[in-house]
């Protein structure tokens, strides 16, 4: 049962059709995108030109982290934080140090997390992006270290965090260190929280495991994007524990918010306004609006 | 018996005799009061917790459940705790705070719960609020992993000032079984999993993730569950004195630092 934490995304839909007729072409996967909850076709730059959002039912597509970044920071507002800190391989875990050097030359990437410094409509935050394509996002020491430094640095400097959260979960290539990351990780949001200071989720597709059992869950405000996959327990877990099949909603956004664990869905291009707003809605000095 | 394989410990802790906590409550405390529910949706028999005298110390445990039997597994969901058990867990340990009870938590569970309910309610929130909120519970935490730690299922009482564990006990991400069925697309490989995982108690002392291993009796707990509960009792009675001289700010900081400090990584 200890695949709750773990790595349980894979997919909850088939990414391929499995018996693609014969008389038809295949999809050229770089010109034309398939939406994988309702088979809907798009030209890739259509798509593209709308934000990766599927025209049909809404469905909000995986982004990489410079991709999102470009969406909600203010051009050129970034400073990076930790940029190089990497990976090392403290269990000697089978093939896990080849499998890292692949995914940094293929994604640009050296770990499934951006942290840093940004405004979003002028306002100041810490913010955090984590990226599925880097090892679907899973939580090792380095996406840990960083997520708690980010928020040790806005506790110093009085800054809201925004974090973007995506994650199938604990890493497993490093063991018992990657579960501790969820502790560790956790603390240093009750220490930002106690200074009185604001932290905003949103969650992506996917959130899931150790990552929605630790930081994505503990927002003051947790925000998601449409028809996302959100959870804790993978969904063949579960339905290999009741032995019956999952409606297809289930551990959406829509199923989050309905049974009260989520404030609120924000359609991508609404984001960078909600986030200011909210931001600003807790900086009344900045404003000021009340001064007591 | 320093040179089991994690495997070999594996099977020890999955022997049908081996003592629950059921079986330690008696043997380490007086007067055992239970106390039940979250105050919100239910009572989860996978965790118990209550009132005991630890000696002249009235302290409050908390503690995952494995039955002893079909019976009592049937009860308490062989020991995988729902939302509602980690809710009660944190209730409990916030009335220890009002009171000035230190907190005493026994690790036991293959992990949480996955099923549709426990989605409902919130697993992922639950064992999330348990992480954030105990760091800040103002009296001494000490966990005693039993037999299996099981992940975040575990990790929810794990928050604490001091970790011990049992010699043959198991902590880990992931179970052997679903490390391999991932590894290798081989469930049936857990045994290779379980010794490359490095999660038996030295392990995790090599790790600063546990600070002490308590002995069992030669061949596992279960030959002698007397033995092994003065054992526990033994150091729970310096544990809970030693942890109770601490001032609270420093008792705080170093729970933080505790697992502020877990990480491998090059920069
Ligand atoms: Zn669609």
């Amino acid at each position: 049962m200890l695949e709750d934490i773990f790595n349980v995304v894979k997919s909850r839909f088939d990414p391929e059709p499995k018996n693609q007729s014969s008389g038809k072409v295949k999809i050229p996967s770089d010109l034309l995108f398939k939406c994988p909850r309702c088979q809907n076709v798009m030209f890739m730059d259509d798509f593209k030109g709308n934000a990766k959002v599927c025209s049909a039912c809404g469905y909000h597509a995986r982004l990489t982290a410079a991709e999102r970044l470009d969406m909600t920071a203010d051009k050129g507002s970034f400073i990076e934080y930790d940029k190089g800190m990497a990976s090392l391989n403290p269990l000697d875990f089978p093939d896990y140090s080849q499998k890292l050097q692949e995914l940094k030359q293929k994604t640009g990437m050296n770990e499934a997390i951006i942290t840093g410094e940004c405004t979003i409509r002028t306002r100041p935050c810490v913010i955090g992006i984590m990226d599925s394509h880097f090892m679907m996002a899973s939580m090792g020491s380095v996406v840990g270290e960083k997520v708690t430094r980010a928020f040790e640095r806005a506790a110093e400097k009085n800054l809201p965090v925004v974090l973007f959260t995506a994650s199938g979960g604990a890493r497993m290539q490093e063991g018992i260190i990657s579960l501790m990351q969820m502790a560790k990780t956790s603390a240093a949001v009750g220490r930002h929280s106690a200074k009185g200071l604001l932290y905003i989720t949103v969650l992506t597709d996917p959130t899931t495991g150790g990552v929605t059992a630790s930081f994505a869950s503990l927002g003051d405000i947790i925000i998601a994007e449409p028809k996302i996959l959100v959870g804790f327990a993978g969904r063949r877990v579960i339905e290999g524990t009741i032995k019956q099949r999952l409606p297809d909603d289930f551990q959406s956004a829509e199923f989050l918010l309905q049974h009260g664990f989520i404030d609120m869905i924000v359609e991508r291009r609404k984001m960078r306004k909600t986030l200011s707003r909210l931001i600003s809605y807790h900086q009344p000095e900045r404003e000021g609006v009340y001064h007591g | 018996m320093a040179n089991l394989t994690a495997w070999e410990r594996l099977t020890i802790v999955r022997n049908k005799n081996r003592p629950t906590v059921r079986d330690y409550i008696p043997l380490i405390f007086d007067d055992f009061y239970e106390m039940h529910g979250d105050r919100c949706f239910g009572d989860d028999r996978a965790i118990i917790g209550g009132v005991a005298m630890l000696g002249g110390t009235a302290v409050t445990v908390i503690a995952e459940v494995k039955g002893r039997n079909i019976e009592e597994n049937k009860e308490s969901n062989f020991a995988m705790p729902h939302p509602e058990g980690y809710r009660k867990a944190l209730r409990l340990a916030r009335q220890a705070e009002k009171f000035h009870r230190p907190i005493i938590c026994f690790i036991d569970t293959p992990g949480a719960f996955c099923g549709i309910g426990a989605e409902e309610r919130g697993q992922g929130e639950a064992i999330a609020r348990n992480l954030m909120e105990f760091f800040d519970v103002k009296v001494p935490i000490v966990s005693i992993v039993l037999g299996e730690g099981g992940s975040g299922g575990a990790l929810a009482l794990g928050i604490c000032d001091e970790l011990a564990m049992l010699e043959n006990a198991l902590y880990s991400v992931i179970s052997p079984r679903g490390c391999a069925s991932i590894l290798w697309k081989d469930a049936s490989r857990e045994m290779e999993a379980a010794n490359i995982s490095k999660i038996t108690a030295d392990d995790l002392l090599q790790f600063g993730v546990c600070e002490v291993i308590i002995k069992e009796p030669l061949g596992g707990a279960h030959t002698n569950p007397q033995q092994m509960a003065e054992s526990i009792s033994e150091y729970l009675f310096d544990a809970v004195d030693r942890l109770s001289k601490i001032p609270l700010a420093k008792l705080l900081d170093s729970r933080y630092n505790k697992f502020r400090k877990i990480g491998v990584f090059e920069e």
